[in-house]
């Protein structure tokens, strides 16, 4: 299997990529959602849970739609290319993560952040205290998005092309593999998939491991 | 091989297993308790259920499962001849429609009771490995180059669909390849091998998807692709930025053989699996096959693109309209 390596390199470079932007967004939002009270954060926070229930076939459509020729933003030629992904998956990404990092920080004692903001902390510091309390939370998130898009299949399809060397990624490569009737091939790659999954959860817990003794 | 396939799901499985606990204990210590409707990380599992097959789902009384091709479906023609079959043959037919190559891979390993596929060497070596029995030719149609309507590699000069190729190579133009064994694909690289090149590099794009997703491409792209003509006529009204660059207007207007593109029936051997809708499946191969159903193959697609889609070829046709 020499193409593995590519596709292994770029199944982790799109998922990565929109787990960072997912993270840039999501952590903030989870985080304000978390901490503060306005009218209307009720019908954020369902669109948020919406978000995380969003089904991968229609971001890939919608993404697909935007960055088709005809639509609004086909100047890009992003289409069939590793950025149509990242955006799509991004968009997976960023609710899941925005909605465990809420629950997370929604869990911290809410005097912490009081008695940061009396000790004279600034409204951002009182609220970086908070996600550094909730840390294990945070990290759930990062895992629970990055499990998301790694695992993905719809999108990364329709809007990467499953083109060989170029947008191939794992689960797409196992999509192909199983229909051309490879099975051998497919389950391998099944495998690899799994592994990077429970190595990815393994450094997480042990991660945790380490958190729960510092705090202890 | 059959060993080693049953040991690796065994390894997924625990593989599977131990991802799942490293997962759900995580949430316990800071967060409090989460709204029900969270997805848990462990989503890993769906790939995986991709990837096993259940032997002999083939079988069931009174339902006939198909493996065809993508164009059959793509092209409409399934959506008429189904319900004829049906109420022909007073049974359910079950259609599963995937490349050639997976479609055979369904009838080997008993998924399916008849294929109807057009890759006549794969279909030889099916029949020759005894997974299928009394292949009958049934239709055909031609394949065609599309380009972009610029015709940048400038193919439409060619009588030849290989020198046609090999133009296309030499000007590094967009080339879009199923890539996914299926017979166009197959047929594509037979064609590419008569032109002396090896495809490959920044122009060819191997997608490993249908024949629709693959003109999508194109059109998106500007790139060449192959494709079957009635998958072509079926959806052309939707590829603005596509032509046919080779291979005519109509199928006589084709001028290379190569690009002929023959479909068979073949019954999957029931002495290989007797749990197989033999019966059925036999008299499915003799209903698509009889001057009837011909005729109405020969119909299809005349009102709507102005030519048939498929040209009818089976024994009992050709017989009748000697």
């Amino acid at each position: 299997m020499t193409d593995l390596l590519p596709i292994i390199a770029l199944s982790l470079r799109v998922s990565i990529t929109a787990l960072a932007l997912g993270a840039a967004m999501g952590v903030p939002l989870g985080a304000w959602l978390g901490l503060s009270q306005f009218r209307g954060r009720g019908l954020l926070v369902a669109l948020i849970y919406t978000g995380m229930g969003l089904p991968p076939v229609v971001v890939g459509l919608f993404v697909y739609l935007m960055l088709s020729r005809a639509g609004p933003l086909g100047a890009w030629q992003w289409l069939f290319t590793p950025n149509a992904m990242i955006a799509a998956q991004t968009i997976l990404a960023m609710p899941l993560i925005a909605g465990f990092v809420m629950a997370a920080v929604m869990g911290v004692d809410p005097d912490l952040r009081r008695q940061f903001i009396s000790l004279g902390a600034t409204s951002t510091q009182a609220t970086l205290a908070v996600l550094r309390e909730a840390r294990t939370g945070v990290v759930v998130a990062l895992v629970a998005g990055f499990g998301g898009v790694i695992s993905e299949v719809g999108a990364v399809m329709l809007v990467g092309g499953n083109i060989a060397g170029e947008t191939r990624t794992l689960t797409t490569a196992i999509v192909l593999e199983t229909r051309q009737g490879d099975f051998d091939r497919a389950i391998a790659l099944g495998l690899v998939l799994l592994a990077i999954s429970f190595a990815i959860n393994l450094v997480v817990m042990l991660l945790q491991g380490r958190a729960g003794v510092v705090k202890s | 091989m059959q060993k080693t396939k049953l040991f690796l799901m065994g390894l997924m499985a625990f593989a599977l297993a131990a991802c799942g606990p490293a997962a759900t204990p995580t949430v316990a210590p800071t967060a409090p308790p989460k709204p029900t409707d969270a997805p848990k990380p462990a989503a890993t599992a769906a790939p995986a259920a991709t990837a096993t097959t259940v032997k002999g789902q083939a079988g069931v009384p009174g339902v006939l499962t198909i493996a065809t091709t993508t164009s059959t479906q793509d092209s409409g023609l399934l959506d008429v001849l189904v319900p004829l079959a049906e109420k022909a043959l007073n049974a359910k037919m079950k259609v599963i429609a995937v490349g050639t190559g997976q479609s055979l891979k369904l009838g080997e390993d008993g998924n399916a009771d008849v294929v109807l596929v057009h890759a006549r060497a794969q279909e030889d070596d099916f029949i020759a490995k005894g997974f299928g029995i009394n292949r009958r030719d049934v239709m055909y149609n031609d394949f065609v180059i599309v380009g972009p309507a610029a015709d940048p590699a400038k193919v439409a000069s060619f009588k030849k669909a290989s020198e046609a190729f090999k133009a296309i190579a030499d000007a590094q133009a967009l080339f879009a390849s199923r890539g996914d064994k299926s017979g166009t694909n197959t047929k594509e690289l037979e064609v590419w091998k008569a032109a002396g090149v090896t495809p490959g590099g920044a122009w060819y794009s191997s997608l490993g998807q249908g024949m629709g997703e693959t003109l999508n491409f194109s059109n998106e792209k500007g790139a060449y692709t192959l494709t079957d003509r009635a998958t072509w006529l079926a959806q052309k009204g939707k590829l603005s930025g596509l032509k046919v660059v080779f291979g005519g207007d109509k199928i006589d207007q084709n001028p290379d053989a190569i690009l002929f593109n023959p479909y068979g029936v073949i019954p999957v051997n029931p002495a290989r699996y007797p749990q197989i809708n033999a019966d059925l499946a036999e008299k499915f191969a003799a209903w698509i096959t009889s001057v009837e159903t011909q005729k109405v193959i020969a119909n299809y697609g005349v009102d709507k693109y102005g030519a048939p889609l498929f040209y009818p070829q089976s024994k009992q046709w050709m017989d009748a309209n000697k």
